[in-house]
């Protein structure tokens, strides 16, 4: 550590910013996540300030950021929930995911970013955001509506099928060649399957085992926990992203319940701190070139969401009301769009992908709030 | 996915799943308003009320914690203990719960439950009198009806056919 007074004033800073931002999106009712990547468009390299003595500390924070992002969203579900979304969504799921994962993946290539990095794009438009949607829900009082069910059933299937994508996404970027793929990404499954068939067995055991009454024991242990399996995912190329959901989704009852409330805090400072980061690592020079394509792939993978809700919404017999405001839920990318991203920079995607992600997201996050409360008039 | 809930003449309840969130009841009045509660993990409890309009759309959402839960289950609550008593004698095959109202001009007005002299002559238990939303649980026998009350009585059927026409007419 080369100077303890200008990193803490680096890191403070950076901080306060964030605290500003997200008071902001608190007065305005928006999303947090466009202004942190707002913020970190303007620090960093060819930003407005830069950061020097701090930005190794950010990095691995953003690193934390992601673990603790996977691993609040296995947590929020049990075993039995995951099962009975898969069933009652399948096919909606299912259209979900190829109407809204090919507009990106066929604009990486239109853009010539590359296969693989484009296979992370369609990543980047498929996934709505589950925290959008579920602060919408409580914000809008939303919660008890007929077609309420139906959004958190399609969170749930995307939040799986990131977890099957990333393992896959993550070893073809490995692999490279096709045997090398051939080898990495049934390999990567396998080791998916296998916890999951040790979650579902052990699952309760080992919640039971992980509690404790007091909470500092609680938090330390399932962070420790968490944090061996991303690293051991990591080793064996799976993404610790998934190795933390997969904790996530093993841990359930009262273990479940208390890491919950003790993480909330933790994980949004190093969520609130990824986003900064990866506004970093984004390029503002690069954002008026992509801005068009960006655009057009915004009005697109919109229409695709709205498109799915009225399709869905018919199919479960909810009014064209219902479904318009499902559509807007849903409308929203956030947060995990920019970990698809992330993820796709750091298996050595170009530096576009950056800037159309950041750019996306900042278009995504901000019109769905704002579609939701002009279709509740 | 609907269960068929315990009530018995009230609308048919819908359980509902929120992934990730709890688990919500609802459902629709005779005004066709839906009306439900949300439980969520938290222990929080949302009650709910749907527009007659759009009864996809709330209208009101008032959240509540557990002890406001349970003032609003007490002042609901009457119905709640018929619908469990008719409840139990649904369940026990043979035995009747009944409530036998004693209008002004009754027999058994202004007697003591002795002087009626039930149980002997029907078999039939006095387990409790309902008088202006109180409760008297096991009255004694020197117990006075008055007009107005409603007596909770226990028998067979054919017993509490008996016990009512004492009641009203001696």
């Amino acid at each position: 550590m080369g100077d303890p007074g200008l990193l803490f004033l680096e890191l403070g800073g950076v901080i306060v910013l964030l605290a500003v931002v997200a008071r902001l999106a608190v007065r305005f009712s928006l999303s947090p996540i466009p202004l942190y990547l707002i913020a970190g468009l303007t620090l960093g390299e060819g930003g407005i300030v830069e950061l020097v003595t701090s930005e190794g500390f950010v990095e691995i924070g953003a690193g934390l950021g992601v673990i603790l992002l996977l691993l609040m969203m296995g947590l929020e579900y049990t075993a039995s929930e995951l099962v009975q979304s898969l069933k009652t969504t399948a096919s909606s799921g299912i259209v979900d995911f190829v109407i809204n994962y090919t507009p990106g993946f066929v604009a990486g290539l239109i853009l010539g970013l590359g296969v693989i990095p484009s296979l992370f794009l369609g990543g980047v438009t498929y996934i709505s955001s589950s925290g959008v949607a579920a602060k919408l829900l409580s914000d809008l009082e939303w919660m008890g509506n007929r077609e309420t069910p139906m959004v958190l059933s399609l969170l749930v299937f995307e939040d799986l099928a990131m977890a099957v994508v990333l393992p896959i996404l993550g070893g073809i970027a490995l692999g490279g060649a096709l045997s090398g793929i051939l080898v990495s990404v049934p390999l990567a499954l396998v080791v998916v399957a296998l916890i999951l068939l040790a979650a579902h067995r052990h699952g309760e055991r080992l919640s039971e085992l992980a509690f404790s009454s007091s909470d500092e024991v609680n938090l330390l242990t399932v962070l420790g926990i968490t944090l061996v399996v991303s690293g051991l995912t990591e080793r064996l190329h799976v993404s610790a992203a998934v190795g933390a959901f997969l904790v996530g989704i093993s841990l359930s009852g009262q273990a479940a319940h208390r890491a919950r409330e003790l993480l909330t805090p933790l994980r949004d400072l190093f969520a609130g701190v990824f986003f900064v980061f990866f506004g970093l690592q984004t390029d503002p020079g690069e954002l008026p070139g992509v801005a068009l394509p960006v655009l057009a792939l915004a009005v697109v993978t919109g229409f695709t969401k709205l498109f799915l809700a009225s399709w869905a919404g018919k199919r479960q017999g909810l009014s064209a009301r219902g479904s318009r405001r499902a559509g807007a839920l849903l409308l929203a990318r956030g947060e995990f769009s920019i970990v698809m991203a992330g993820l796709g920079i750091a298996a050595g995607a170009p530096p576009e992908l950056a800037a159309v992600a950041a750019g996306y997201v900042l278009i995504m996050a901000t019109a769905g709030p704002i579609a939701a409360r002009l279709v509740k008039g | 996915m609907t269960v068929q809930s315990r009530e018995f003449e009230i609308a048919e309840i819908e359980k509902t799943e929120l992934p990730g969130h709890g688990v919500r009841y609802d459902f629709i009045t005779a005004e066709n308003q839906r009306i439900g509660v949300i439980h969520s993990r938290t222990g929080r409890r949302d009650l709910f009320v749907c527009p007659p309009e759009d009864p996809d759309l709330v209208a009101i959402t008032i959240h509540l914690n557990e002890e406001e839960a349970h003032n609003l289950i007490d002042m609901l609550g009457g119905s709640q203990v018929v619908a469990d008593m008719n409840h139990l004698q649904q369940q026990v095959e043979g035995l009747a719960i009944d409530w036998l109202p004693v209008l002004d001009d009754a027999h058994a007005a202004n007697h003591t439950i002795g002087d009626l002299r039930l149980r002997t002559r029907t078999g039939v238990s006095i387990v409790a009198a309902l008088r202006d939303g109180t409760a008297f649980p096991a009255p004694d026998p020197s117990f006075r009806i008055e007009p107005g009350d409603t007596l909770v009585v226990v028998g067979t059927p054919e017993g509490i056919e008996t016990a009512s026409e004492i009641i009203t007419s001696g």
